[in-house]
């Protein structure tokens, strides 16, 4: 099972085969699963049944421009990836699920069934990245207003950075 | 104020100073903490750096009943209508600090969410430097203000006086639009 | 599924982040409300029909009031007085710091990220700091790692010392509030003795802390510690055994073990429903193994379990202070490794490879290898943790922070339902969000 202090060299530590039927890998020290779309809730609700009690978090990524990273074989790298991290109290572990979801079709499953504790990070990650969840209650932004355009965590959304302003000082009282 | 058509004598000046020195010993500062800045701000009403002691320890929640606001941390995109909102509804006179760098000018988040400079939305009296800024540095602003008070003109308003900043009205060179 | 799935601009055309009307609440969201957690929900059909709405007023709460917790707006729909619906709206502190960090080298980064929780900074940098050494796979020198714990329970005793004083000015003990920051500025005073701030010190960095303790620190520390017991007695018989302080927390807000682990909460609010989960002795890190402390755990999943609970944790607080500073080793403050670690400042004037590395250091920042990496530490409020992507380069390329109060405050609509509206109050104040991590 993973540690959270990583300090084992790769090199010494197997690499695990498939995960119920999906490739996994090793991050560090920390073990990930790599399910496809379609796959994902099935993989996650059996991680639920093997102990996995808590979903502690779920994250975005845009690999936009970093399309070469290492994935398992068989992985086949898309513009988004979903990072859902699960803990489980009993054998005090955690674990990594990571599905790469396209561009051209930014949706995934909800995992508000299996876990209500995600209904506020799918909000923030389809606020920030544009990724749908489909089977959310309530997918609404969270973070930026209502009518705000674009998704800001994307890479290529600009930082928004504008040019100091100086600015007279004020007049004599 | 009706002190403006007053003819300025030797009396009326008496009566200016006895409003300005009420004024400025009891000014009442609204809530209006957003984040790193509100901790140092209730610091400072705290017993070891005493703001009791200006007469300003009674933070009002309501901006009907105050009349400085100090606007304690950044000032995000979706909370400057909030913030306008609430200037408007506190009456004359008021004043504004701005209390930290985030405030003053937008601080180290030159980015997409943070308003930078809560003088682009509300004008400013005094600015605070300070990431955030000690209580020792607010006590020096909040000071500062009542020197303001002091010495200026009551009735002057401040389209006026220009107080608050003077905006060079450049058009940003990117805002938010894909690389 | 049947139903199309909508796209991210439809979805934005029609949705909105505020509590709407009963009538314009679409079946599934409203199932969600009455302790529909852990109830997967069912046809729409079954959702019952005809609400009344002129007989509830949905009613606003913040953002701006009094500033005890920041900018959180709680949009509540109330029977009378008492809570029906509620949702909390966030955002109104959001300022894309996961974006700015992906702009910062990872030198920069602690002081970005501990603006996050800016009230138990410390931990924010901590985290981070962790997993910037998991990715580079350096091993810090011990006295390194014993500052750092240090520091950390220093902070999350004046964190808990600060909820102490907010949440006795919510329920009316304003005492408390002036009794809390006096606590608070004895640590503060020292944390500007190390490391030049107040707050946000910017201290702890990746590869070790920034500059080693002052001398006279263990005088200090212990100048602290020696205080503390007495005045936390002294609060104890202030609000415990009150019979006013009683009535608002005992009972109010409950929420049970299944609820928490539901909802991913984690923190006081988990260890007051009975389950023994702090990660410190659960899934240790730093060297909180080679600690003798308790974990407080309560046993209601009330508002005054929380109390009890967080001012007992001072005192254990108190107690790991007091074993470090017996244990604390001489050596570095930092790992050795020149392309991490700044050379010191002396080494600058006499050789060229120190300042050549010094300046590749602080303006290019130093190369971290590919990866990413979830490191997670038990922060006053809960499990903070910090997912790092790295590409290869000297900037991140994603820092997530899993800031526990975003997750906790979705326990918030499921506690105040059914309760009155001061007792609303009390809850928000029990869950101790800190606007910062939440928005980020």
């Amino acid at each position: 099972m993973s540690e959270q202090k990583s300090s084992e060299e790769p090199a010494a530590e197997e690499e695990p085969a498939l995960v119920h039927g999906v490739p996994a890998s090793l991050s560090r020290g920390q073990l990930v699963v790599h399910p496809g779309r379609d796959r994902y809730l099935a993989v996650v609700s059996a991680l639920q049944s093997d102990g996995y009690q808590m979903c502690v978090d779920l994250c975005g990524v845009d690999y936009l421009t970093h399309p070469g990273r290492t994935l398992p074989p068989g992985v086949a790298p898309e513009r988004f990836e979903v990072a859902v991290n699960l803990l489980s109290f009993s054998e005090r572990a955690r674990i990594r699920v990571r599905v790469q979801v396209p561009d051209a079709d930014p949706t995934l499953a909800s995992l508000f069934e299996l876990y209500p504790g995600t209904e506020a990070q799918e909000r923030e990650t389809y606020d920030l990245f544009g990724i749908v969840f489909v089977g959310h209650p309530d997918l609404t932004r969270i973070l930026l207003p209502d009518d705000w355009e674009g998704h800001p965590l994307r890479k290529d959304y600009g930082v928004g950075r504008i040019p100091v302003q100086f600015k007279g000082a004020p007049g004599a009282r | 104020m009706g002190l403006a058509d007053l003819n300025h004598n030797f009396l009326t000046g008496q009566l200016e100073d006895v409003v300005k020195w009420a004024r400025r010993n009891s000014v009442w500062p609204a809530t209006f903490g957003l984040a790193c800045c509100a901790i140092e701000m209730m610091a400072s009403g705290a017993a070891h750096f005493d703001l009791a002691r200006f007469g300003m320890e009674v933070f009002r929640a309501s901006p009907r009943q105050a009349d400085l606001m100090i606007v304690a941390g950044r000032v995000s995109q979706k909370m400057a209508p909030v913030l306008r909102q609430v200037y408007d509804q506190m009456m004359e006179p008021k004043w504004v600090i701005s209390m930290g760098v985030c405030a003053s000018s937008g601080g180290m988040f030159n980015n997409y969410a943070i308003v930078q400079g809560v003088d682009q939305i509300v004008p400013v009296d005094v600015y605070t430097p300070g990431c955030p800024p000690g209580p020792e540095t607010l006590m020096h602003s909040i000071l500062t203000l009542h020197e303001m008070i002091r010495t200026g003109e009551i009735t002057r308003r401040r389209a006026e006086t220009g107080a608050g900043a003077a905006i060079l009205a450049e058009r940003p060179v990117s805002v938010a639009t894909p690389r | 599924m049947s139903k199309t799935v909508e796209t991210s601009q439809e979805l934005q055309m029609r949705s909105s982040q505020e509590l709407q009307m009963r009538m314009d609440t679409t079946g599934v969201e409203a199932l969600r409300e009455p302790g529909s957690v852990l109830r997967i929900p069912a046809l729409p059909e079954e959702v019952e029909s005809q609400p009344t709405p002129h007989d509830t007023m949905i009613i606003n709460m913040g953002p701006q009031h009094p500033s005890t917790h920041g900018v959180l707006r709680v949009m509540m729909e109330l029977d009378g007085e008492t809570v029906l619906r509620s949702k909390p709206v966030m955002g109104y502190l959001h300022t894309g710091m996961e974006k700015t960090a992906e702009e910062l080298t990872y030198l920069q980064g602690p002081t970005n990220v501990t603006r996050m929780d800016y009230v138990s900074p410390l931990f924010m940098e901590t985290v981070f700091a962790l997993a910037t050494e998991a990715l580079l796979e350096v091993e810090v020198p011990p006295r390194a790692t014993w500052i750092r714990m240090l520091m950390c329970e220093l902070n999350r005793m004046s964190s808990q010392v600060l909820w102490l004083a907010t949440n006795g000015m919510d329920l009316g003990a304003i005492s408390m509030m002036i009794y809390g920051f006096r606590e608070r500025e004895s640590i503060l005073a020292f944390f500007e003795k190390c490391s030049g701030l107040r707050m946000n010190h910017n201290y702890i960095r990746p590869g070790g802390v920034a500059a080693d303790l002052p001398d006279g620190w263990r005088d200090d520390v212990l100048a602290i510690l020696d205080a503390f017991p007495k005045r936390l007695d002294e609060y104890d018989t202030l609000l415990t055994g009150q019979p006013i302080w009683r009535e608002r927390t005992q009972g109010i807000g409950i929420i049970t073990a299944e609820e928490c682990t539901a909802l991913g909460i984690t923190g006081p609010i988990l260890r007051s429903t009975g389950v023994p989960w702090d990660l410190r002795r659960t899934m240790p890190y730093l060297f909180y193994d080679q600690m003798d402390f308790d974990i407080v755990v309560g046993r209601y999943g009330d508002t005054f379990d929380r109390y009890a609970i967080r001012l007992n944790e001072i005192r254990e607080s108190i107690k790991i202070v007091r074993q470090v500073v017996e244990a604390m080793p001489p050596g570095d403050y930092r790992v050795q490794d020149k392309k991490v670690t700044p050379p010191p400042r002396a080494r600058i004037d006499e050789s060229m490879e120190a300042l050549i590395h010094h300046f590749k250091i602080f303006t290019e920042g130093f190369k971290v290898p590919e990866g990413e990496v979830y490191i997670a530490v038990e922060s006053p409020r809960g499990e903070l943790g910090c997912y790092l992507a790295s590409d290869g380069s000297a900037k991140p390329y994603r820092l997530h922070i899993r800031g526990p109060s975003f997750i906790n405050l979705q326990c918030l609509p499921h506690m105040i339902r059914g309760g009155l509206l001061a007792d609303a109050v009390a809850v928000i104040s029990t869950v101790d969000p800190i606007m910062g991590e939440v928005d980020r």
